[in-house]
């Protein structure tokens, strides 16, 4: 059965955000005006095809890249005038990627890749190690905690950076195209592990173009030529008849 | 604090483990570090050994000695000042011994007459040409740090006895009796015939500088009865180092009185120390050691070079993985370190190695040319590691500071 958390406090706002890039003489309207706001809690797909702004709104939700203008509140902060610095904290502390090629340090070991966020968080060396630990095994690696990435399948490889966006505790979890590089089996596992990160109270930003991974989310938010075409929840499945 | 302390410990695990990755790239890159530090250690040495080869030959000189003589050791340009002086007498030792024994809290310890001169000795069919001639008495001993090889200085009585005999150095002995010991042998010094009683130790010599090893001592009333008929020679006067300049101004003072000169009459001696012919030398030590650090330098410049364009060809070819560290939370100065500390770690390993090939070249030299003074000292070690920290934080830091600046869009972004 299929279960809508209340949605709690508001952690994005962005307002009127456009982004602008300069390719040569050439002037991209990356985004044209975009607002938008999350809650704590939920469980967000954007959707859009290729060239529609999906990209720079996910850089902009991540604390990547700062608006050209307009105004960007990730829990009541605006990070918009934010300096390299203090985003670098920010995505730190309040931010889990989780990307679409997995991004893991080759030559480290799982633990050791999780590990990697608490130590720019300037987190103890136990306590890192225990938190990191704990990470790997709610997302079923326990057994895996000294493998390098080239030990491991590509579901384990997401699975280890899914425990590594993870392990500071953040404000939301921001995953690009989590399944791109995985094979549909692996892959539905992995968004069955999305499924149980939201009911266990985290809140999931997903970007994707694939209809089927985002009807995971709870609402989906469209996105077409830097504009949002539609925001809307998805239809929730009556539960099965018996 | 500790999350710099925890960044840092970070920086140096993925140094380790890069390095470790790529052994063959970094053991080539670290191979210009090595011929730099290896190039600027053994300069090192040798400026080093100049030194200390300067020491050594003006160990003879004694560094409680003040010289009175008619001449200063400097080149002069107004030659005709020094020219008339009257000649400095043999004669005014006794006078000045005879005063110090009159103020024994004087900080004048003794005085030594001594005339030279450069004489061509013979034994047999060997012979050597403008061999430095010392007529001396027996106090010499006491004022000189050379030790003998085998037999002893002249006494007291042998020099107011005038015995024809005679003290050789080393390489004066080795050059007339070669494989046999010259003790009781005799030489004829310009015609006199003489018996060597001693033989110096072996000083070495260095950049032809004056030794102990090249000369000859005898009795001064020997050398006067045989090879001079005026009394003109100089003074060593002993004196108590810690007071230098006062000694100075005392025996300038006493000379002054000995040649009764005026109160207005200007010195017609000049009374020198050993650093005065240290001040002549170090001008071209220095200069011997700048331009040859320069020149060493440039090897260790071109080793830095290498590092640097390691440092850039790292920093392209992990461009996602800063980017990925910066998704996480990395700072600028995270990155910079990271960088940095890899660049300093390759120069610090590639200064270790170049220092103990370094050591290795010192010991077969120190073998090969015992003659030739180097001086690989502590101090050394210290200056090669820390110029290897340097090379490493100079190049390393361009590299470092781009990726540092990378936009995390465009580096996760890189393929």
């Amino acid at each position: 059965m299929r279960l809508r958390r209340p949605p709690g406090p508001l952690v994005i706002a962005i307002e009127g955000v456009t982004k602008l890039y300069k390719m040569g003489e050439e002037t991209i309207h990356a985004l044209c005006g975009v607002s938008l706001e999350i809650r704590r809690n939920e469980y967000l797909a954007i959707m859009g095809p290729s060239g529609s702004g999906k990209s720079t709104l996910m850089n902009m939700l991540g604390c990547l890249d700062t608006p050209t203008e307009g105004r960007y509140d990730f829990t009541g902060k605006n990070v918009a005038t934010m300096s390299d610095d203090e985003l670098a904290d920010i995505r730190n502390r309040e931010i889990g990627f989780v990307f679409q090629t997995f991004n893991l340090l080759p030559r480290s070991d799982a633990l050791h890749n999780v590990e990697l966020p608490l130590i720019y968080a300037g987190v103890g060396r136990s306590e890192r190690i225990s938190r990191a630990k704990a990470a790997l095994e709610s997302v079923g690696l326990g057994e895996r905690l000294h493998h390098r990435p080239n030990e491991l399948s590509g579901g384990q490889r997401q699975r280890v950076a899914i425990a590594r966006a993870l392990v500071t505790r953040p404000s939301i979890i921001l995953a690009d195209e989590p399944t791109g590089n995985l094979d549909s089996k692996t892959g539905v596992e992995i968004m069955t592990l999305f499924d149980q990160l939201y009911e266990q109270g985290n809140t999931i930003i997903l970007v994707t173009h694939e209809e089927d991974i985002a009807q995971h989310a709870r609402r989906i938010v469209r996105l077409r030529d830097g504009l949002i075409e539609s925001d809307e929840a998805v239809r929730i499945a009556p539960p099965p008849t018996p | 604090m500790s999350r710099f302390y925890y960044e840092v410990s970070e920086a140096f695990r993925i140094a380790y483990a890069q390095i470790r990755a790529s052994k063959l790239r970094s053991t080539l890159t670290a191979l210009g570090v090595i011929i730099g530090i290896v190039a600027v250690t053994l300069m090192g040495t040798a400026i080093g050994g100049i030194g200390a080869g300067v020491d050594r030959s003006l160990s003879g000189f004694g560094d409680d000695l003040l010289y009175v003589s008619k001449w200063p050791w400097r080149d002069v340009q107004d030659w005709w000042n020094y020219r008339n002086r009257r000649p400095i007498r043999t004669a005014y030792a006794a006078k000045v011994n005879e005063w110090i024994e009159q103020h024994p809290e004087s900080s004048l310890k003794r005085a030594i007459p001594a005339m030279d001169r450069g004489s061509n000795i013979v034994r047999g069919d060997y012979r050597v040409n403008n061999i430095y001639t010392l007529g001396t008495t027996a106090d010499y001993a006491r004022t000189n740090r050379s030790e003998m090889k085998e037999g002893r200085f002249f006494s007291e009585f042998e020099a107011q006895a005038g015995r024809r005999v005679c003290i050789v150095g080393y390489d004066v002995a080795d050059a007339l009796f070669p494989g046999e010991s010259a003790l009781g042998k005799q030489v004829r010094v310009s015609g006199v015939t003489l018996e060597v009683i001693g033989v110096a130790a072996r000083q070495g010599s260095f950049l032809g500088l004056w030794s102990w090893d090249s000369m000859i001592a005898l009795p001064l009333s020997t050398f006067r009865r045989s090879f001079a008929s005026e009394d003109r020679g100089n003074l060593r006067v002993q004196i108590d180092v810690k007071r230098m300049a006062e000694a100075k101004d005392e025996l300038r003072g006493l000379m002054r009185r000995i040649r009764q000169l005026g109160p207005e009459q200007r010195d017609d001696f000049e009374i020198m120390e050993q650093s005065a012919i240290r001040e002549q030398l170090d001008p071209i030590k220095n200069g011997v050691a700048l331009a040859g650090l320069f020149i060493t330098g440039l090897a260790l410049f071109v080793g830095a070079i290498g590092i640097m364009n390691i440092t850039y060809v790292s920093v392209k070819e992990r461009t996602r993985e800063i980017g990925t560290r910066k998704a996480l939370g990395a700072r600028r100065r995270t990155i910079l370190l990271q960088f940095l500390i890899e660049a300093v770690c390759i120069c610090l390993i590639g200064g270790f190695l170049g220092l103990l090939i370094a050591a290795g070249f010192y010991k077969v030299a120190a073998i090969a040319a015992p003659n030739f003074p180097l001086v690989f000292s502590g101090g050394l070690v210290g200056v090669g590691l820390a110029l290897s920290v340097v090379t490493g934080v100079v190049s390393g830091f361009a590299p470092a500071w781009q990726a540092s600046k990378l936009d995390p869009v465009v580096a996760l972004r890189y393929e």
